[in-house]
């Protein structure tokens, strides 16, 4: 630490003239990233992915009576976990920049903020089917010897389509922690919003619902927690889509492009 | 070359940067100095856009930062030491800038080297870094991508003795290779030690800007008799101008030999016949970001009024 010797390699040239290429976006994606995994807390909370999808799935086994031993029972369990803890894994990347104040170098790096959030988006995205095309494996693997152990019949009672839907689905609950992450830039203040959107917003809504009957035709429309559970479920009808684009729309779109727009002009601290 | 072009930032009615314009030149050690809160951090970040310029324009050889393809290749920026994720180890951060740059791998061991980091230490979560050390990681991250123009803000802060010696020879080797650098510091004697031209910042105006030697120079001189109002006659006729100080003595921007030939023509016995103060700067330094503050303060003008 005290060592006085100077040799800095390469150094400035007084005329260099040389154009440097633009950083392409795959770049961008792949060092957004590695930096979900470099530390710790990004680590666990991505391999708790794993975890607690093994843990469903052999929890599932267990514990489930015979006759929903299911693949879809399967599909639900272990992915439960994963729609709480990828929006955290999105938020994260985007509020970190603020929190931890790394956006003083990372936006000295690539100076245009809007091309970094879109690859933390593009990352998160990786990142969630990657989890999903696991959790649909490890369930796969439960279903057999699920099934095997009971000594029943293995049931597949997922179509593709389904799957798909469970898989937009997923990715609704992933942006939603993305759109949180623009809107605050905070770690603490996202997190605590995004539970209070997830666990509180439903309850009041369902209540509002069951009381006021102009709600309840309002609701499907408005509520997103409503219309994702069309996507986990399996979409029937038309309306069910419209339902899902109006409420991505009002609570993902609108409030993830005024977020972007105050990534782009807020000051980095 | 960094090129600052009427820079200003206002927040709702508060001017925190007002106006400012100079060129930190290649080959050159420039000091950004002021006292905390004169606008060197904001005026920083502007040059690097991570604050948008209420006016003014800065540039970085030419460009605009934010039209630089791949800034980190032409300006190492290193704004505060300690906003690092603290969960990341050193050399992972030196990782992702190199990733990012798009450098050889091995410029990373290079420069952790460079700035004397052990990889023990390289190894060790920024979180239980110290200051000293967190800034000899944010040098090490700033010269990775091999730029031609430094920006750092209060390097030397956390360094020891020895901490700043290194970085001066560093910064120093750096300049003479033809690199710019910009540093600032709120502590004259680390600028005056490193840099080569001086800014001088207060309230967010520029209140001096020079060479170092032109600087010192123009600290002047300091000159006393025992007969006051002689002494000043004969500085009159010679055409120096010269203020009177609280100690009796007169100052003046004069050198030292114009003030003793015109007190010596005008037959006045001097008591004392000095350049100003050794450490001129500190003088300058105090007195000039005293001066921004009676302009913008004229209620205290009396009591700050020497």
């Amino acid at each position: 630490m005290t060592a006085t010797t100077v040799d800095l390699g390469h150094t400035a040239d007084v005329d260099r003239r040389t154009t440097y290429a633009p950083i392409p976006l795959r770049r961008v994606v792949r060092v957004e990233l590695r930096k979900m995994f470099d530390t710790r807390a990004g680590f666990w909370l991505i391999a708790s992915i794993g975890i607690t999808g093994l843990i469903a799935t052999i929890a599932t086994v267990a514990f489930a009576p015979d006759q929903d031993l299911t693949y879809y029972t399967f599909a639900k369990a272990i992915g439960f976990p994963i729609t709480v803890i990828l929006p955290m894994i999105a938020l994260l990347s985007i509020t970190s920049e603020w929190s931890q104040r790394s956006g003083l170098t990372t936006f000295t790096y690539v100076s245009s903020r809007s091309r970094v959030v879109w690859a933390k988006t593009l990352s998160s995205v990786a990142v969630a089917i990657a989890s999903m095309v696991f959790a649909f494996a490890i369930g796969a693997v439960g279903n057999v010897v699920g099934s095997r152990i009971a000594g029943i019949d293995t049931v597949w009672d997922v179509s593709v389509g389904h799957a798909l839907s469970i898989v937009l689905g997923n990715l609704t609950c992933l942006l939603t922690g993305t759109m949180l992450g623009m809107l605050l830039r905070s770690s603490a203040g996202g997190l605590v919003t995004y539970f209070v959107i997830t666990l509180l917003v439903p309850t009041m809504s369902g209540l509002l619902a069951a009381s006021q009957s102009w709600y309840e035709d309002v609701q499907p429309w408005v509520d997103l927690n409503f219309a994702q559970s069309f996507l986990f479920e399996g979409m029937h009808t038309a309306a069910q889509w419209a339902h899902v684009a109006s409420t991505v729309g009002l609570w993902i779109v609108l409030p993830g492009m005024l977020g972007l727009r105050w990534v782009m002009r807020s000051e980095v601290k | 070359m960094i090129t600052i072009d009427s820079l200003s930032k206002r927040y709702g009615g508060n001017t925190v940067v007002n106006d400012i314009s100079f060129t930190a030149r290649p080959g050159r050690v420039t000091g950004f100095l002021g006292p905390n809160g004169a606008g060197k951090s904001t005026s920083m970040r502007m040059m690097v856009g991570l604050t948008t310029p209420s006016e003014g324009t800065a540039t970085i050889s030419g460009r605009r930062f934010a039209d630089l393809p791949n800034p980190g290749r032409e300006v190492g920026v290193m704004l505060d030491a300690s906003a690092q994720h603290a969960g990341r180890t050193g050399r992972e951060i030196l990782t992702v800038a190199q990733q990012i740059m798009d450098v050889p791998a091995s410029r990373v061991a290079e420069m952790l080297e460079l700035v004397s980091l052990t990889p023990a230490e390289a190894d060790r979560r920024v979180g239980s870094y110290s200051l000293g050390m967190r800034q000899r990681l944010g040098i090490a991250a700033a010269l990775i991508g091999d730029p031609s123009v430094l920006i750092l803000d209060e390097p030397a802060n956390g360094l020891d003795p020895a901490g700043i010696r290194w970085m001066r020879d560093l910064l120093r080797e750096y300049a003479d290779h033809g690199g710019t650098v910009l540093l600032s510091s709120h502590l004259l004697a680390e600028i005056e030690i490193v840099a080569d031209d001086i800014v001088m910042i207060g309230q967010g105006r520029i209140v001096c800007h020079g060479s170092k030697a032109e600087l010192l120079q123009a600290a002047g001189t300091v000159v006393r008799a025992a007969d006051v109002a002689a002494l000043q006659a004969a500085l009159a006729d010679a055409g120096i101008a010269a203020t009177v100080a609280d100690d009796g003595s007169l100052r003046t921007d004069a050198d030292i030999a114009h003030v003793g030939r015109a007190a010596y023509d005008g037959g006045v016995a001097l008591t004392e016949l000095r350049k100003a103060e050794s450490g001129g700067l500190e003088e300058m330094f105090l007195e000039l970001t005293a001066d921004t503050q009676r302009d913008q303060h004229p209620d205290h003008a009396e009591r700050t009024a020497a």
